[in-house]
């Protein structure tokens, strides 16, 4: 995991604006406060009458992905426990199921709003924003209520999640009141309301456009979170505003500017961004993998007309830049027959292993290759990429064969090939697959991300 | 000409330095344990330990070897005197056609190898590339565990 050293000056400021924050405003913080004025929810019992809710729940919950943070193990979904590896240290996820003692089942739909809104547990501590309420922040009242009772109606389990291990001072909670201060926008998304509520009938295939616009962005910000992991984070661990959607690094992954769509080698289309978040498998881009992976599998769930409407404004995010840069894609179809440079040591030892090891899947005429939907590495965004990182990432992790689950599959090669040889192997991928810069890699750069985990 | 170190005994090979390493183990040396299954890393009928680490030798150029011993099924023991893994797959009964047998076990060693006596969750976390067509997991499992208690 990247990590980034937290600069002096800034610890100064937060220091010095708690100070500031616990003589004027202790109430906010202070757990007993937030205890005292919470009452025992009643039980929940979902009527016949409630199945169009839990099932907008369920769709919601799927958008935002709840259930992959919120599992540790395959048996238990949402009982929380899973460790969450960040700059700052672990952070371990709670049990979000309706279980009384250890989950949320003694929650009452305020206690679940103010968590989702405020960042405000239930006994009145302040949540990380590892959980992404400064997004759930801008969900409409019926879109919280639905999740609220989807997870009411999951099976209750007993777990208890790890202690987290954070880095000095951040286990002291009532520093995150002056994170919100600077970095939670707190209030409803304007526009996303009224589609929200109204959405069936507003997001239907037959929306207009800007109808389909508003309810994306609603939904891209607001429960789907994705510039959780796809915009640069600031030194406390911040979206950086200006820079939204520019891509970031996640748990061991690049996760993509999602601003350059068009700068692909074959420029991402409607059709191509919905089958990839439906599926994780699109024809002239590739598959999804690492924390993508479960995303896409989440979003299956979803309804169509979200992810239609999620895709309408991915693709309004484009920059102009990026729109004159496509007029380069045809170059791409003559990668392929680029002639290796035959004076690159590193890059004939590549096409040596390339020729055992990956051919008889990634091969121009391997039936891998000429079976389904699956793209040419000259069409792989990982092998496009400026930075190398997918492309080695998936070397070394591959695509696990999750059970139960159907999907793209590829062998790990972590423990098969040396990091010279992943390093000569991808030197070849890039010289005779893409068109673009050599990536100039060696042995080190492997060794590094070998060391990085995403789950410590 | 190149040097590959199997089951101790080093070999000298004039082969492609692309050739897979499961060619080089059945047509060069006539080590027959290892088996072709799909040719893409995803049965697992190949398995042999290059190092300490269980690989599919059909998507292993021997170029790639390097100085890494390799061990296949015929160095964990013979029919007269089988390993100890090989006689708790035998007391188990755990093959049905046997192809995937070898594969299997020596995936299974590298497992116990590094953790002695492995969990079940372990044991099926690490076995999860290696199929079996005919369905006997449940007896390799049950092999694994019993080599895994004596240990």
């Amino acid at each position: 995991m990247k990590t980034r050293s937290i600069g002096l000056s800034a610890w100064l400021c937060v220091l010095a604006c708690t100070a500031f924050v616990a003589a004027t405003s202790c109430w906010f913080v202070h757990p007993l406060f937030a205890a005292t004025a919470v009452a025992e929810a009643p039980i929940a019992s979902p009527a016949a009458d409630e199945t169009a809710t839990l099932k907008r729940g369920a769709e919601l919950a799927a958008i935002g992905d709840c259930v992959v943070c919120h599992t540790a193990k395959h048996d238990a979904p949402f009982a929380g426990g899973r460790p969450l590896d960040t700059p700052f240290g672990v952070i371990y996820s709670t049990n979000i199921t309706p279980d009384r003692q250890t989950g949320i089942g003694a929650w009452s739909l305020d206690d679940f709003k103010q968590a989702m809104r405020r960042g405000v547990s239930r006994d009145g501590h302040l949540l990380y924003p590892a959980f992404p309420y400064p997004h759930f922040t801008h969900m409409t009242d019926a879109d919280i209520a639905a999740v609220y009772a989807y997870l009411m109606s999951r099976d209750a389990v007993q777990a208890t999640a790890p202690a987290n291990r954070l880095m000095f001072p951040l286990g002291f909670r009532p520093l995150i009141a002056v994170w919100n201060l600077f970095f939670l926008n707190r209030g409803v998304e304007p526009d996303g309301a009224s589609f929200a509520a109204a959405a069936t009938s507003t997001s239907t295939p037959t929306a207009s456009h800007e109808e389909q616009l508003l309810r994306g962005r609603y939904l891209i910000d607001g429960p789907a979170h994705c510039a959780a992991c796809h915009t640069p984070m600031n030194l406390l661990g911040a979206e950086k505003r200006d820079e939204a959607f520019d891509g970031n690094v996640i748990e061991g992954w690049q996760a993509p500017a999602l601003t350059t769509l068009l700068r692909a080698p074959k420029p991402w289309t409607h059709d191509q961004l919905t089958a990839y978040l439906r599926t994780g498998l699109v024809d002239q881009h590739g598959a999804s993998a690492g924390p993508m992976r479960p995303v896409t599998q989440s979003l299956a769930d979803a309804s169509d007309a979200d992810v239609d409407a999620m895709a309408t404004y991915l693709l309004s995010l484009q920059t102009a830049s990026a729109t004159a840069l496509t007029d380069a894609a045809p170059q791409e179809a003559q990668a392929q027959t680029q002639t290796t440079p035959p004076d690159n040591m590193h890059v004939q030892n590549g096409a040596v292993l390339f020729s055992a090891t990956c051919a008889s899947c990634h091969a121009a005429h391997a039936p891998m290759t000429t079976f389904g939907d699956r793209p040419s590495l000259a069409l792989s965004t990982a092998v496009n990429a400026q930075d190398p990182r997918n492309a080695l990432r998936l070397i070394l992790d591959g695509i696990p064969n999750e059970r139960g689950t159907r999907g793209p599959y590829m062998p790990a090669f972590a423990g098969t090939l040396t990091d010279a040889q992943i390093a000569d192997l991808a030197a070849y991928l890039r010289a005779n697959f893409s068109s673009q810069p050599a990536w100039n890699l060696d042995a080190a750069n492997v060794e590094k991300l070998r060391q990085e985990t995403s789950e410590p | 000409m190149m040097t590959l170190v199997v089951n101790g005994v080093p070999h000298q090979l004039d082969i492609d330095p692309s050739t897979p390493l499961l060619y080089a183990l059945r047509n060069q040396l006539g080590l027959h344990g290892a088996k072709f299954g799909c040719g893409l890393g995803q049965c697992g009928a190949c398995t042999v330990i290059v190092g300490d680490e269980p690989v599919f030798s059909c998507l292993l150029p021997v170029a790639a070897v390097g100085t890494r011993p390799v061990r296949t099924i015929e160095g964990l023991g013979t029919v007269d005197k089988p390993g100890k893994l090989q006689q708790a797959f035998i007391d188990r009964q755990a093959a049905q056609c046997g192809y995937c047998i070898a594969g299997m076990v020596m995936r299974a060693q590298a497992l116990l190898e590094r953790v002695p006596s492995p969990t079940d969750e372990q044991i099926r976390a690490h076995m999860e590339p290696n199929l079996c067509r005919c369905g006997t997991h449940m007896r390799i499992l049950a092999a694994i565990r019993e080599a895994g208690q004596h240990a």
